[in-house]
């Protein structure tokens, strides 16, 4: 059985398989990533300025759908949108399911950080930009938010690395990103530990790229007086 | 110019001021001292509305209003002829000194960046920052921030600024540095409320004292005759305490 693991045709198979891996990596893994991930931006922003502002009613919204969401797994919340809805008369294809579960859950942790680095902010710098005459909506665009951001790079990098590997799960609602062509041939090769080394492997490679871009990222901000 | 009425607030169940007046000409410097806690950064922040008061009267500029149910608009049309530097600077992190003072003036008075560039470069000079005006605020010691948030509050040309004990959070080195400024902006004929516990400043710069303690105003008048001859025997109180300190210290443990 170890002979056949490490024959020629395990590396004939593994080279063969690399491109038919990595293009769904491309086409599929990483365009799902960065739409939800922009999405999730701009849920977490608006979830965390309606906390951080304590307007009424929007406040208490926020707070049922970060409960929701972050009480719920990802994988139950995937299957309720494409299996689940359905019974409703809701269908939507998979990719769309995918980005938008995927931007609601992402949506609802980078919405705590992003609500974490809005209090980090020191208040007084609010109260000077009243001073100088400052309207809220400016004193959080100009000043509070980008320095918010600065703190919650690199956290919110870190749920960027997560959501990269997370989108594996959408294999369960039939999307065809790296980790089902990757078990597609692993069914028809039977070689299932090399292959999942395989698209472990370029995994790593997608997160380990997104890890150098974080560092060039925080050095950028640092040179423009962002820290 | 200013004239606070009858001035009330209250956090929760402690009342913080019990009904404060007071009379600010223009040109004026008025120093106001008084032992912590007697409520003298309140009383600014309340008549800047940084905090909400709950009764009382303010006339600005000969417009009256009731401070328990002023507008939003009201506040922001009062602020634009405000200024108020803090005490621990609070200058926007993210700008340059040189951004710090524009920021105002390109925001909420719509200037073209060029024209607010050129003020806040004028105003840099005149606190003696110029040089700095890329540098980040983490870059600047705390004099030398509390210039630029003097700089950011001549910027809009205010009718008066308030200073909320400008030099408190400072290193004793420091502090001439940003006295000096004031002297200056004071001899210039700016109007000036200073929340202050520099009593040479008081003493030397202030054209009127207002003491106040326990969310009263004690005793207030002329600088010179408040230091010369106060009335009240709790003006001289803590006067003693603050020009002998070792006198009235408690005996240290060992």
């Amino acid at each position: 059985m170890l002979e056949q693991l490490f024959s020629s045709r395990t590396l004939d198979v593994l080279i063969e398989a690399f491109p038919k891996i990595l293009l769904p990596g491309l086409t599929v893994t990483i365009p799902l990533t960065v739409l939800a991930f922009s999405f999730a931006m701009i849920i977490s922003v608006v979830v965390a300025l309606v906390q951080f502002a304590q307007v009424p009613v929007l406040r208490q919204l926020a707070r049922f759908y970060i409960w929701i969401i972050r009480g719920t797994p990802l994988l139950v919340q995937l299957f309720i949108v494409f299996y689940g809805l359905p019974n409703v008369g809701v269908v939507i294809d998979a990719f769309p399911t995918a980005v938008i579960v995927f931007s609601i859950n992402e949506g609802a942790y980078c919405a705590e950080t992003m609500r974490a680095a809005l209090e980090s902010v020191p208040k007084g710098q609010i109260e000077a930009g009243y001073c100088v005459g400052m309207s809220w909506l400016q004193i959080m665009r100009r000043i509070v938010l980008p320095q918010a951001l600065r703190t919650a790079f690199p956290p919110l990098s870190n749920s960027l690395i997560g959501m990269v590997k997370d989108t594996s799960l959408a294999a369960n609602i039939t999307v065809a990103e790296m980790f089902m062509s990757t078990q597609r041939i692993a069914s028809r090769t039977y070689l299932f530990l090399p292959l999942y080394c395989e698209v472990a492997l370029i995994y790593l490679i997608f997160c380990t790229v997104l890890t150098k871009i974080q560092h060039l990222g925080e050095k950028y901000l640092n040179a423009r007086g962002f820290q | 110019m200013l004239q606070v009425e009858n001035l009330h607030k209250a956090f929760g169940e402690l009342q913080v001021l019990k009904g404060v007046s007071l009379t600010v000409e223009k040109g004026d410097v008025v120093a106001i001292l008084g032992p912590s806690g007697s409520g003298k950064t309140t009383l600014l922040r309340c008549i800047n509305f940084l905090e909400k008061a709950d009764s009382g009267r303010l006339v600005f500029d000969g417009e009256d209003f009731d401070l328990g149910r002023i507008t939003r608009r009201e506040i922001a049309r009062l602020r634009k002829k405000t200024a108020f530097v803090f005490q621990n600077y609070n200058l926007f992190r993210n700008k340059t000194a040189l951004q710090n003072v524009t920021e105002g003036l390109i925001t909420a008075r719509k200037m073209p960046k060029a024209q607010a560039e050129a003020i806040g470069l004028q105003m840099l000079e005149k606190v003696g920052m110029a040089d700095r005006r890329d540098y980040f605020p983490h870059q600047l010691s705390g004099g030398q921030q509390q210039r630029v948030a003097i700089a950011r509050a001549l910027a809009t040309s205010p009718e008066i600024i308030y200073f909320d004990e400008p030099t408190s959070a400072l290193d004793p080195e420091l502090i001439g540095e940003v006295l000096a400024v004031m002297r200056q902006l004071a001899a210039e004929g700016m109007t000036m409320l200073v929340v202050t516990h520099e009593m040479s400043f008081a003493r030397e710069v202030s054209s009127k004292v207002i003491f106040m303690e326990g969310g009263h105003v004690v005793e207030q008048g002329p600088s010179k005759e408040f230091f010369a001859s106060p009335k009240e025997e709790r003006t001289r109180a803590f006067l003693r305490r603050i020009t002998h300190p070792e006198e009235t210290a408690a005996p240290s443990a060992d």
